[in-house]
């Protein structure tokens, strides 16, 4: 019994753990992947959201 | 995990639209206005930079400050946007677009970081939702903007990979040292949290090496008031809208 909760309580952390790395991988996308494209893309919310520009 | 992150993209798709509809009230008009000071169509200055040729006071363009040996940051760096200076509707779509990426990005990270703390006994209402909210504004805009002030288009910054690197080292830090602060047990857990969000601060962001931007300083100080603002408000709805979502979990 204890070792299912263990388990189960495990999933729940390692699903909690992927959400947060896609959030900040879509984060990271959005505010300071380089491409050019991207780059003015996303160019007047990294001026405004604070994020390095260039 | 499903309704984890159904509620952090709802909560953060109307959180990028919020601060999307903000940007375009209170901080675009200052980037688009700030372009044309950084292409050079506008001078800041101008009477100064001409006293000794009289006859280009009236020459508005870059080539009547050149012989003065100034130049704008678009000749100097070759910087060019694509998008242009116009504030055309595919340029307003994807500063929506990208509102929406982002918001729902930091959405995910909070609703994980609510969950986690909810696995650990820590419980989440509204006010705290909200606060939460404020703590990701601190961490991902407040705390960054110490060391790195929001730039206009037109302003002169540090190196550009050790801004992006302090960048994410002080959100980081700021994060932990938050949670700490708040959750940690035990004065020393709280002191760790003190130490980790004083730290960046006196290690230093990326310093400027010279003043010379060509955007007037009116212009520069409301860009960085109001999109401090508009962050904080984006936040604060998100933290709020993001916790009353996740709570309602039809599953439990």
């Amino acid at each position: 019994m204890n070792l299912i909760q263990t388990s189960a309580r495990s999933t729940v952390l390692a699903q909690t753990l992927f959400v947060a790395l896609v959030g900040l991988t879509l984060v990271f996308a959005a505010g300071f992947a380089q491409s050019q494209g991207l780059h003015d893309a996303a160019h007047d919310m990294r001026h405004s959201t604070g994020f390095p520009c260039h | 995990m499903k309704h984890m992150v159904s509620s952090a993209l709802v909560a953060g798709f109307a959180a990028g639209l919020l601060c999307a509809l903000l940007q375009f009230v209170f901080v675009q008009p200052d980037i688009l206005l700030a372009e044309r000071y950084e292409a050079g169509e506008l001078v800041h200055f101008q009477g100064l930079a001409n006293l000794q040729d009289p006859a280009a006071a009236m020459d508005h363009s870059t080539h009547g400050m050149d012989t003065h040996g100034l130049k704008t940051p678009a000749e100097e760096g070759g910087h060019q946007h694509g998008v242009g200076a116009e504030s055309g509707p595919s340029r307003q779509a994807l500063t929506v677009l990208f509102a929406v990426l982002t918001y729902c990005g930091y959405g995910l990270a909070l609703v994980a970081g609510m969950n986690l703390a909810d696995q650990l006994g820590i419980k989440l209402g509204l006010a705290q939702g909200i606060l939460w909210g404020l703590a990701g504004f601190m961490a991902f805009q407040m705390m960054p903007a110490l060391g790195l002030q929001p730039d206009l288009p037109g302003t002169p910054a540090a190196d550009f990979s050790a801004r992006q690197v302090w960048w994410l080292a002080t959100a980081a830090a700021t994060v932990a040292g938050l949670w700490f602060a708040a959750y940690g047990a035990g004065w020393w857990q709280k002191a760790a949290g003190v130490v980790l969000l004083v730290a960046p601060h006196i290690w230093g962001a990326p310093e400027l090496t010279g003043f010379g931007g060509v955007v007037p300083p009116e212009l520069a100080s409301a860009f960085a008031a109001r999109s401090l603002a508009v962050g904080m408000i984006t936040w604060a709805v998100l933290g709020g809208l993001a916790v009353t979502l996740w709570r309602s979990d039809p599953a439990s």
